[in-house]
């Protein structure tokens, strides 16, 4: 990204979001391999590493990236147990995957000059949408028509009901929308505002402030990035809730 | 003139929804707010909620990247 012009934006700071073809200038098909196939392509490779080769030898003294999945892994199994329930964990490979998946696209991310996919709703929508279908058929499955019990406020007067029984069918058709937009929403905001400062650091008078501006925005962006996944994953869990745990409702 | 008038429309709405990210900083400053204010009451009780505590900040997030995404829908698609 050459920075021509001395002032103003030589860079537009949406640039970073565009979908380009690796190769050539060819229109982007469904099966042209572009940068976000590329990018997450190495988040893939990047978990294989440490979830395959690095624990291939499971010795009894861990070596040190034996040890760092160990503690992902004792994370994220705790986490579904102790939100989910001990139902839940059957569940577990599903949401271990994901949080790795979207830890490891949104720490890639953050390299210069990578790209983040994590930040297109379109990644997002499909991983979103995967846990609405996948909670509402497991809960219909396990529960039956009991499921549908859920929307029916029993603790609430009996005029009540029909209304509330409307506000919660609506809320949890929501429910992929918001989880979808906020991971992808985060993102790319945090990204953007990072490009944005990155812009303000060609001139020259407010260069010094704009960088240290953009170094801070980066720490956050790093803190974001974690705190992203884990609320995904989090999320999911608590959706997992309603499907696999007793209804309270 | 029309397209002119209609692209300040444009910013001057897109200036407005990024107001919506206001209202989403109180709720989750609110949220942490609380949240230390009964941590400093009760450590013991304190790490068991903080899941709790991201998923509400979570949810009160959530709305105000909505408006987020609808200035960057008014600056950038329509």
């Amino acid at each position: 990204m050459a920075t021509e012009g001395g002032s103003g934006f030589s860079i537009h700071p949406m640039d970073q979001f565009i979908v380009k073809p690796l190769f050539g200038d060819g229109p982007v098909q469904w099966y042209t391999p572009t940068n976000v196939t590329l990018w997450m392509g190495i988040a893939i490779l990047c978990i294989f590493g440490l979830f395959v080769l690095a624990t291939r030898h499971r010795g009894i003294i861990p070596t040190r990236l034996q040890s760092v999945a160990e503690v992902f892994y004792g994370f994220i199994h705790n986490m579904v147990e102790e939100v989910a329930g001990h139902e839940g964990v059957k569940y577990f490979p599903h949401v271990m995957t994901l949080f790795l998946f979207i830890l490891l696209s949104n720490l890639l991310g953050l390299l210069p000059m990578s790209f983040t996919t994590t930040s297109h709703i379109a990644v997002t929508a499909v991983l979103a949408v995967l846990v609405f279908l996948g909670v509402t058929l497991i809960g219909i499955a396990r529960k039956g028509l009991g499921f549908f019990a859920m929307f029916w406020v029993s603790s609430a007067p009996l005029a009540l009901r029909p209304v509330l029984a409307v506000i919660e069918v609506i809320s949890y058709m929501m429910r992929p929308v918001s989880h979808s937009i906020r991971l992808a929403g985060n993102l790319m905001a945090g990204h953007a505002v990072l490009k944005v400062f990155a812009g303000f650091a060609s001139m020259a008078v407010v260069a010094p402030v704009a960088i240290g501006a953009a170094t801070a925005i980066y720490a956050l962006e790093l803190l974001v990035a974690v705190v992203q996944a884990y609320v995904f994953t989090i999320l999911t869990c608590v959706y997992l809730k309603d499907a696999v745990g007793d209804a309270h409702h | 003139m029309e397209g002119e008038l209609a692209l300040l429309g444009k910013y001057i709405g897109a200036g407005l929804a990024a107001f919506g990210l206001g209202g989403a900083g109180i709720g989750v400053g609110n949220i942490a707010g609380n949240f230390l204010a009964g941590a400093l009451r009760n450590p013991s009780a304190a790490a068991g909620q903080t899941a709790t505590l991201f998923v509400g900040i979570a949810f009160a997030e959530a709305l105000g990247i909505f408006s987020f995404l609808i200035a960057l829908l008014l600056m950038f698609a329509v």
